[in-house]
């Protein structure tokens, strides 16, 4: 059994990671992990992923959670291009940087965007209020402003002339409150111009491959009681 | 001028720098910028670091946010021993994933639990609802679990038998709630030795100096209170409402 990439295309980091291998041609077996269904929670996944979360890797007998942790653990096995996680030590670093101020920042407010916009509403039947939306909203405006005056500023790609894993992270990240309905790049022309440039150096393809599920996530069907009885603690605790 | 490093040692993320610089004799000079007295939004910190957090590495030209960033760029210029961030690709994935999952997992919460036990408290007046102070126990009651089944299971240390850089960032974010009376070690032996080991690994009076100002917030006098910080600390309790 070779490579297994556990992923479901609705999560963020899920995008990043398919991207990446597709791109790099890494041979991989996708095993999906219906997280609207509740799958991620059960036992046998549990046995590839005791943090009940996607995305994990299976090599072998070696099982990897955490997006970032695989993303360089497939940049190192695979020799992939330099630009991806340069070996400079300046850039690389920038690289890091990017991958860890990211997780409590745009992460979180990509995450709470969809959530409280779209799938509380409409695939948990939960209303939000006007107030607790534009707080979110207004959360995400102040990150994305942060991504374009600390870490993109005038550069091509986040960390500089070439594309690497930040511009891939932070991309996957944009596109959830773009599946969301939010105007992410209106009066952002930099951002924009950056979307662009990645989306290209990607592959439009393979961009929109990845992305099918994410853009359709309004026309998710509402979750049946059971299901929405399952999930609940576990979303409540994602988008803390 | 050599390699700054720009810390306040309440911080965790900055005693996990400080204690891998020191540990490793790195040479570098200690920029204090006191976050009770509001020095990370003075505009001479902004320069630094627009994030207006704490820790930041300054290199020549070079500025570096991110504690993680900072401690893999101090690990590969300084050619530190390799324990610290294996060369295997199974164990360096293990340090990876530690250090991806404990920013939400360990050190948000960690940090919370100083603030809801003593900083609001102390600065406020005002107690957080018992409700809210529950819920963040219990999660930190789950992190802590996790911990040790999944990151240190019946290892010496997260990376194996010799400790990395994993182990220091999940100690030093361990003790923060220590600054407000609060031990999370109590529950599991397996995770009191596992400290033990760490400690002793990095040196029990760098340890101990390390942990200092920390162990003595509960001597601070509030009063001396940045207005400024004061305020977003009152906004913080807002939210915990």
């Amino acid at each position: 059994m070779g490579l297994e990439l556990y992923l479901d295309l609705l999560s963020q980091p899920c995008r990043a990671i398919y991207i990446f291998a597709k791109k790099n041609r890494i041979p991989f077996e996708m095993r999906t992990v219906e997280l609207l269904k509740g799958q991620h929670l059960s036992d046998a996944f549990a046995q590839v992923n005791p943090l009940k979360k996607v995305p994990a890797l299976k090599d072998g007998d070696f099982t990897l959670a955490e997006s970032v942790a695989i993303l360089l653990y497939l940049t190192r096995k695979y020799k992939v291009a330099d630009h991806w996680y340069p070996q400079d030590l300046q850039a690389c670093a920038r690289v890091d940087e990017y991958l860890a101020w990211q997780h409590t920042t745009l992460r979180r407010s990509c995450l709470r965007a969809l959530w409280h916009k779209v799938m509380f509403p409409v695939f948990l039947g939960e209303p939000v209020s006007p107030e607790m939306l534009a707080t979110t909203l207004a959360e995400l405006d102040v990150t994305l402003q942060l991504l374009e005056d600390k870490f993109l500023q005038n550069k091509a790609f986040l960390i500089g002339p070439h594309v690497s894993l930040a511009d891939l992270v932070a991309i996957t990240e944009l596109m959830h409150p773009v599946g969301a309905g939010c105007q992410v790049f209106e009066g952002r022309p930099k951002l924009a111009a950056w979307y662009r440039r990645v989306e290209a150096a990607v592959g439009e393809d393979l961009f929109r491959e990845a992305h099918e599920v994410i853009l359709k996530a309004k026309d998710s069907p509402p979750a049946d009681p059971t299901i929405k009885q399952k999930l609940m603690p576990a979303v409540l605790a994602m988008i803390r | 001028m050599g390699l700054e490093l720009y810390l306040d040692l309440l911080s965790a993320s900055c005693r996990a720098v400080y204690i891998f610089a020191r540990k490793n004799n790195i040479p570098f000079d200690f920029q204090f910028v006191d976050l009770l007295k509001g020095h990370h939004h003075s505009k001479e910190y902004i320069k630094i670091n627009p994030l207006k957090k704490v820790p930041s590495l300054k290199d020549g030209k070079f500025v570096l946010s991110e504690s993680v960033a900072i401690l893999f760029y101090l690990c590969r210029k300084y050619s530190t021993p390799s324990h610290w961030y294996p060369p295997d690709l199974h164990t360096r994935a293990r340090v990876d994933e530690f250090m991806a999952w404990q920013h939400t997992a360990i050190q948000m919460p960690m940090s919370r639990i100083l603030w809801i036990k003593m900083l609001i408290p102390m600065i406020t007046g005002e107690e957080v609802p018992d409700e809210k102070v529950e819920q963040m126990l219990a999660e930190v009651k789950n992190s802590m679990q996790l911990f040790e089944e999944k990151f240190l299971q019946d290892k010496m240390f997260i990376a194996g038998d010799h400790i990395s850089l994993a182990d220091v960032v999940a100690l030093v974010e361990m003790m923060q709630p220590m600054g407000g009376n609060y031990d999370v070690f109590l529950n599991s032996s397996k995770i009191a030795e596992w400290r033990m080991r760490v400690e002793l690994a990095i040196g029990p009076s760098l340890f101990g100096e390390a942990h200092d100002r920390l162990m003595r917030l509960a001597e601070w006098d509030s009063s001396t209170l940045d207005p400024m910080v004061k305020e977003r600390i009152c906004e913080l309790l807002q939210k915990f409402k």
